[in-house]
């Protein structure tokens, strides 16, 4: 059995993972993402996974060892933010030729992590692992290690092909990586009783940064975020943190159980996403410090935070409350997002009628129908086809999901709103709130919805062009979704 | 002249090229009633509809095969099978478009061989065509893709030569550095010269940005598969770049009809040739319309040379485009600085520079430090950014700016309205002269040297 395989095998086995532990050995081997479906599968690999889960650490060079299509056709398209570097946004890749497939890509490869080293000189370089030097057979891991030594610095092999399952799968092959090759490798300057990991948090949109100032008023350190907008030496070193936050639920639950295992490093799974999840993080990462250690003051610190944090969040919002109150929501999102993400929507009275789980756990789906009742509506996998139904039908007020169903909700000619990794606005912590409530009113509230919705002239019944009044003045507002009007034109204002 | 230099970097920094698939794939998305498919690893088609999203900020259908690292190396048979079938019932296509990926090719699955065996279980798929292209990642680039899936599907689908012809039916065969706008342009001019066009492929009619009345999962619009089938009956075959060529040609004999390439239609004298073409070929004189905006034009240039000439252009495109941009600036007194291509063609040698690297966005920055207008595609933003340069995003992707599928670069209005746009940004970059400008610090030794002098 090859590295790989074995290690595909160990992240199916995940004991972390309640689901996991309920299957028998058999279903166990199987893997834990459903067998794609030619000709209707959507989203990501493997490569594409793992190239999410790591490319936020900023001061390494990113090289992917494959053709063209895997790094030239979506670099630099990921919102992650950096307080440093800028090197994470630089697209390195082998784009190996017809020659490199016949007879091997190793050389290049070789050369190509020297290139990267003499111009760039970063602190180590991540080389990515793709389908055809996985199937032709080049040794990613043999030539890292012998550019290691040559170099003298870390070259880590990133051993997550795309054909090997999916971008979920990915995440977790990253954080395999991490473990094996960096976290451990390096001795922090000091340690406090404060330092902490955030394990899943990628910084999009600089979603961190709405986080960190509060945890640094309360003297916690975020010795590693893991990976959004860390430098390399943050993760080597990670290994020295109290305890651990882990955020994205499904994405990286290997590396936080992992690291409890190998250096006892405790960590809960949490939500940056709503004001009760917020708080409810804040309370825990201060329980877990205490328990390993810090003073118990830090907890009266943390909810005296927490009250003033939350006071100031509702202030911001309540001026929108009522407008959004009763509005249905349709939610297409996955994982940690599809539970944490109806909370706070809850909290400021919208009701969801319907969410995606294609990408969540079994305990995710738990905790959804803990918030949303046992007739929730949740769908497996909701055909873009039905999203459209919905919409159109108007069944709800709203879509939030990600960049590539946005179109679904917006040729409904229905609000849409992005909360994927692509979105440009962050959302996280109490600011965060305030701010997708803010985006929220924004696109329900848009003028624009009354015009677009309105029928065209040549498209009202009634409408012949001798019926045609052109010198009367158009009546009514734009705002009005009556259907058009049977005549008249639109004067300028 | 230009010396064609090829990059002998092993790693490539910043990638200006795209793969063939994909290029593939959109040339699909420009026929009707058509799910485009990539045959390899659910990435490569994730990759591919996230650039189109983001590029045309539409919907795109797109599908995959799925290949398993297993399934690769037992070979893809059930995997098109059962990809074609779930589209086929789900959305009843009338074409379903593969392209191969890297990992197909690389294993060297029969796909054709695979596709009659899949029509043999299948018999109701006898009127769904299934066009297969062979597109590996790691050969070529974009545009060798769209010119392969063109010239494929026009082998498939064309009906022998018709005895009688259409005259007024006219095959155009656009290059993927075209528009949206572009083709509405082109079909508007041709039809005002009384011809009847048929686009292959027609993206205006697909990812032009409407709102259809209902959900569809397949292209919604473009040329029909009708409308290709007849082609027999054209008069005219007219190809729109150089990538066309090969497809040009291959219609122009099955039908038995003449060819005419434009390698460019961006600046006076290749429109001052289509407009003659079109005289020629359909008997019209050129309408009003056509004269004012040649007119238009020639103030352009007239109002735009003091700005354009002697300004340095770094640029970085994909052959047909790099050929249309570098010819129509250069015309207007633009140095081409630095140029920076993906694949082969044989218009690279004919630029007007004295080299062009096929490369990437490294080798661009590494050149353009003192030029005075950036082109390329948004991948440019950083080293626009880094070197402090005007920017005018061409190309695809556009994904960080709004409307690039109706940015209109052909015809006499679009080398017009183009002019403008470099010229603003040429100004909006201007100089501001300070009191020191030209005060000149001699130093003793030089204000000796000019007295002995």
């Amino acid at each position: 059995m090859s590295s790989l395989s074995s290690t595909v095998q160990d992240v199916f086995n995940e004991p972390g993972c309640g689901k996991n532990q309920g299957k028998s050995e058999k279903e166990r081997k199987k893997g834990c993402t459903k067998q794609l479906q030619p000709g209707a599968a959507a989203g990501g690999c493997a490569f594409d996974g793992a190239k999410i889960a790591l490319q936020p650490v900023t001061d390494v060079a990113h090289l992917v060892h494959g053709p063209i299509a895997c790094e030239g056709n979506g670099w630099d398209n990921r919102g992650a933010k950096s307080s440093g570097s800028m090197l994470y946004r630089t697209g390195f890749t082998t784009d190996i030729n017809e020659t490199d497939v016949i007879f091997g890509g190793e050389k290049r490869l070789f050369k190509a992590i020297r290139e990267v080293i003499e111009k760039y000189d970063p602190p180590a370089v991540f080389v990515y692992q793709t389908c055809i030097p996985a199937l032709t057979g080049d040794d990613i891991d043999a030539v890292c290690k012998a550019a290691r030594e040559r170099f003298g610095k870390p070259v880590i092999p990133i051993n997550a092909p795309g054909f090997v399952g999916s971008k979920n799968l990915g995440n977790k092959l990253a954080g395999e990586a991490l473990l094996e090759h960096v976290i451990g490798t390096e001795e922090p300057e000091y340690t406090t009783p404060y330092d902490i990991n955030i394990i899943g948090e990628y910084n999009l949109s600089g979603e961190l940064w709405q986080i960190k100032p509060l945890l640094d008023e309360l003297g916690i350190r975020i010795l590693a975020c893991i990976s959004g907008d860390a430098r390399y030496s943050e993760i080597a070193q990670a290994h020295r943190a109290r305890a651990a936050m882990m955020v994205c639920s499904k994405a990286m639950i290997n590396v936080a159980r992992k690291m409890e295992e190998r250096y006892g490093i405790p960590f809960f799974e949490g939500s940056f996403y709503g004001i009760g999840d917020m708080s409810e993080s804040l309370r825990e990462i201060a329980r877990l410090l205490i328990e390993r250690g810090a003073d118990a003051e830090l907890m009266t610190r943390t909810e005296a935070l927490i009250t003033r944090e939350e006071a100031a969040a509702w202030e911001a919002i309540m001026p929108y409350k009522a407008a959004l109150d009763g509005k249905r929501v349709l939610l297409i999102t996955g994982g940690v997002k599809s539970w944490s993400v109806v909370a706070a929507l809850q909290e400021i009275g919208m009701e969801v009628v319907g969410t995606s789980t294609k990408k969540s756990t079994a305990e995710d789906k738990q905790r959804l129908k803990e918030i949303m009742g046992e007739d929730a509506h949740m769908f497996d996998e909701l055909a873009p086809r039905e999203m459209y139904k919905i919409l159109k039908e108007a069944r709800a007020d709203i879509m939030l999901s990600g960049g590539r169903s946005q179109f679904v909700a917006l040729k409904a000619k229905m609000p849409w709103m992005d909360v994927n990794q692509e979105k440009h606005h962050a959302y996280a912590g109490y600011v965060g709130m305030v701010a997708m409530v803010k985006e929220m009113h924004k696109a329900l509230f848009s003028p624009i919805w009354a015009q677009v919705r309105m029928a065209a002239p040549w498209e009202s019944q009634a409408l012949t062009l001798d019926s045609l009044d052109l010198d009367r003045p158009i009546a009514g507002t734009p705002a009005s979704v009556a259907p058009a009007p049977t005549g008249g034109r639109v004067e300028a204002a | 002249m230009a010396t064609v230099r090829h990059g002998k970097k092993a790693c490539t920094v910043n990638p200006l090229k795209m793969s063939q698939p994909v290029g593939g794939a959109l040339a699909f998305m420009g026929l009707a009633s058509t799910m485009p498919i990539l045959h390899g690893s659910q990435g490569c088609t994730a990759f591919g509809m996230v650039l189109f999203v983001r590029h045309f900020k539409e919907s795109i259908p797109l599908q995959t095969t799925a290949m398993s690292e297993v399934a690769t190396v037992l070979g893809g048979f059930d995997n098109i099978e059962q990809a074609v079938m779930n589209i086929y019932t789900k959305s009843r296509p009338e074409i379903i478009g593969m392209c191969s990926t890297g990992l197909t090719e690389t294993k060297g699955d029969d796909v054709e061989g695979y596709l009659t065996l899949t029509r043999k279980r299948h018999p109701e798929l006898a009127d769904t065509s299934l066009i297969y292209v062979s597109t590996p990642d790691f050969k070529g680039a974009f545009q060798d893709g769209w010119a392969a899936t063109v010239k494929r599907i026009l082998e498939v689908l064309v009906e022998p030569a018709a005895p009688v012809k259409e005259l007024r039916k006219v095959a155009v065969l656009p290059g993927c550095h075209l528009t949206v706008a572009d083709i509405e342009e082109l079909r508007e001019t041709l039809e005002d010269f009384g011809l009847d066009p048929v686009f292959v492929p027609d993206l205006s009619g697909s990812l032009d940005g409407h709102v259809p009345e209902d959900f569809s999962p397949t292209t919604i619009g473009g040329t029909t598969r009708a409308d290709i089938r007849a082609l027999g009956s054209a008069g005219l075959v007219l190809a729109l770049g150089e990538q066309m060529r090969p497809a040009a040609e291959w219609l122009g004999s099955h039908i038995n009809s003449p060819v005419r390439v434009f390698d460019r239609l961006l600046g006076l004298g290749v429109n001052d040739a289509f407009m003659a073409l079109l005289v020629e070929y359909s008997g019209q004189p050129v309408p009003l319309k056509y004269r004012r905006q040649r007119s238009q034009l020639v103030d352009a240039m007239l109002d735009g040379h003091f700005y354009t000439g002697g300004s340095r252009l770094a640029i970085g495109a994909e052959p047909d485009l790099l050929h249309s941009v570098a010819h129509f600036l250069s015309e207007l007194g633009f140095e081409i600085a630095a140029a920076v291509t993906t694949t082969d063609s044989p218009l690279l040698a004919d630029l007007p520079c004295a080299e062009v690297l096929i490369g990437d966005l490294e080798d661009l920055e590494a050149q353009a430090n003192d030029c005075d207008l950036l082109i390329t595609h948004a991948h440019g933003r950083q080293m626009a950014a880094r070197l402090h340069l005007p920017f005018l995003r061409m190309g695809l992707p556009i994904f960080d700016r709004l409307g690039a599928a109706h940015r209109l670069a052909v015809g006499y209005r679009g080398s017009r309205d183009l002019i403008f746009e470099v010229a603003n940004l040429l100004i909006a970059n201007g100089h501001e002269p300070e009191p020191d400008e030209w005060r000149q610090t001699h130093a003793p030794e030089a204000s000796a040297a000019i007295a002995i002098a």
